[in-house]
């Protein structure tokens, strides 16, 4: 990517932690991914792409990373790429998960914990407002060791007794 | 003259759509949503719309990436339920009202907005759930449904106020139409909920409810919050409630809030729901269509001068 594109990449909304906006650039960045997503709308072709994904997936004018995301079943990759989470879910169904199971997988927590947090209210919004810190509008909770360790898109979980959080840094983000 | 009588708005969550088809109400998890519309539905009965305006989004069922409206309007006769990848959910055909499609159409295109006019379209679950949480699982739906479709999956949706001024838009299309149809808004999304990335399962409460409270008392502060203070504050995905504002914007603006429902989660989201009345005309049953002229109407404008004088007096 030239200087000039990436500076033109640079938006507002890249500062809020965890998301991937699907804006006029990754849409058009992945046309081909959405369609192939699309695509699996129809019975027969879930079946073709079932019974060899890399020769089904060479019907699409995708990039090598857009393929390897989708056959890694690596959703946020697929989201940083132009995928679109209502069209990327449809991948999810053909491989017989809830949706449920792919926000858990983008969270990098396991599904049961992800339910576990949605019944005890979700994710709250303190500490995940902003990746610079600038439009957190009330004090974040100070940050734990687990929140330390979260990668850099990472988005912070819901507050644990600190010993618990403690012990599995880095395993728990949702 | 055609009139719009209450809006309603209503999350529209797809695993709502999935408990009702896999008959999943009655489990406790479900319940506690379901039961927060048990009310609406006696509301909705007594309404007895001639018509439902229905704004919602699609989710990548009849609009691809191929094609991206950012307003669409449903002015075909019928519109089928669309095949999400499990088989189209078992709900009835939902019956447009071609004649005021195409009157609002006409009406809001030449008030400037350029909507863009369906007419052929399957609709999902955006569309059938909220008409199951309204209207609950009847072999037709009771009343003809225009289907609005907003774009809110390729950011940027339209904003808050551009939302807001099309309800008006649409408020005038109504009002001119000659046919004496009561019609109801919906506005359907939301709230806060985000399901892509590693902040996927994000919920702000206070945001909700403070949204509620503004649709009732003050939508056109709602007007003024950015495309980014929607993603930040309600999620990636919550940005989709903007089009509750066409809903707002459709009604007078001093409303009667006559029922509000709340509760986390339903999956991924916060489920939000609120009943608007306008105040002038109140919801009231529909009568027999013969007493429904001159006699009913003086009777209405006598009651209507009481209440006046009523207030009158109180001051």
């Amino acid at each position: 990517m030239t200087a000039a594109r990436e500076k033109a990449r640079e938006k507002e909304y890249d500062d809020i932690p965890g998301t991937f906006v699907f804006d006029a650039d990754r849409s058009r960045q992945g046309y081909y991914l959405n369609m192939f997503c699309m695509s699996l709308m129809k019975a027969e072709n879930r079946k073709a792409f079932k019974a060899n994904e890399a020769e089904y997936l060479e019907r699409f004018q995708m990039t090598p990373e857009q393929r390897e995301a989708i056959l890694k079943r690596d959703y946020n990759r697929m989201l940083e790429l132009g995928g679109n989470i209502y069209f990327t879910a449809k991948l999810g169904a053909t491989d017989g998960h809830s949706f449920q199971h792919i926000a858990a997988v983008m969270t990098g927590s396991a599904q049961e914990d992800y339910a576990k947090m949605m019944l005890a209210g979700g994710r709250s919004v303190e500490g995940n407002r902003s990746k610079s810190g600038r439009e957190a509008r009330a004090k974040p909770a100070p940050r734990g060791a687990a929140a330390r360790s979260a990668s850099k898109t990472g988005a912070k979980s819901p507050p644990r007794p600190a010993a618990k959080r403690g012990k599995k840094a880095g395993s728990k983000r949702g | 003259m055609a009139r719009i009588i209450a809006g309603v708005t209503s999350s529209h969550v797809p695993a709502i759509g999935a408990a009702i088809d896999l008959k999943k109400t009655e489990e406790p998890y479900w319940k506690r949503v379901f039961s927060g519309f048990e009310k609406s539905k006696e509301w909705m009965a007594n309404a007895k719309p001639d018509v439902v305006i229905a704004v919602y989004n699609d989710h990548a069922s009849a609009f691809s990436v191929e094609l991206i409206p950012t307003f669409a309007l449903g002015c075909a006769a019928e519109f089928p339920p669309a095949d999400e990848g499990w088989g189209p959910r078992p709900v009835p055909v939902v019956k447009g009202h071609p004649a005021l499609a195409s009157h609002i159409a006409q009406s809001v295109i030449l008030d400037e907005f350029d909507l863009t006019i369906v007419n052929k379209m399957e609709v999902d679950h955006g569309l059938t759930v909220p008409l199951n949480l309204m209207f609950g699982s009847p072999v037709e739906w009771p009343c003809p449904v225009i289907p609005l479709a907003v774009n809110v999956v390729m950011y940027p949706p339209p904003t808050g106020h551009r939302c807001y001024m099309l309800g008006r838009a649409i408020r005038k299309a109504v009002q001119s139409y000659p046919e004496d149809l009561r019609v109801v808004v919906m506005g359907t999304g939301g709230m806060s909920h985000q399901i892509s990335g590693p902040r996927a399962g994000l919920i702000n409460s206070k945001f909700d409810k403070a949204y509620l409270d503004g649709l009732t008392r003050d939508p056109k502060k709602l007007t003024r919050i950015s495309h980014l203070e929607f993603m930040r504050e309600a999620g990636a995905e919550g940005i989709e409630m903007v089009m509750w504002l066409i809903m707002r914007g459709a009604l007078d603006d001093k409303v009667k809030e006559v029922y509000r429902f709340y509760t986390v989660p339903a999956s991924n989201t916060a489920v939000g729901h609120i009943i608007l009345e306008n105040i002038e005309r109140k919801t009231r049953r529909r009568q027999p269509a013969s007493t429904r002229g001159g006699a009913a109407k003086e009777k209405r404008a006598a009651a209507h001068a009481a209440r006046r004088i009523a207030v009158r007096s109180k001051r």
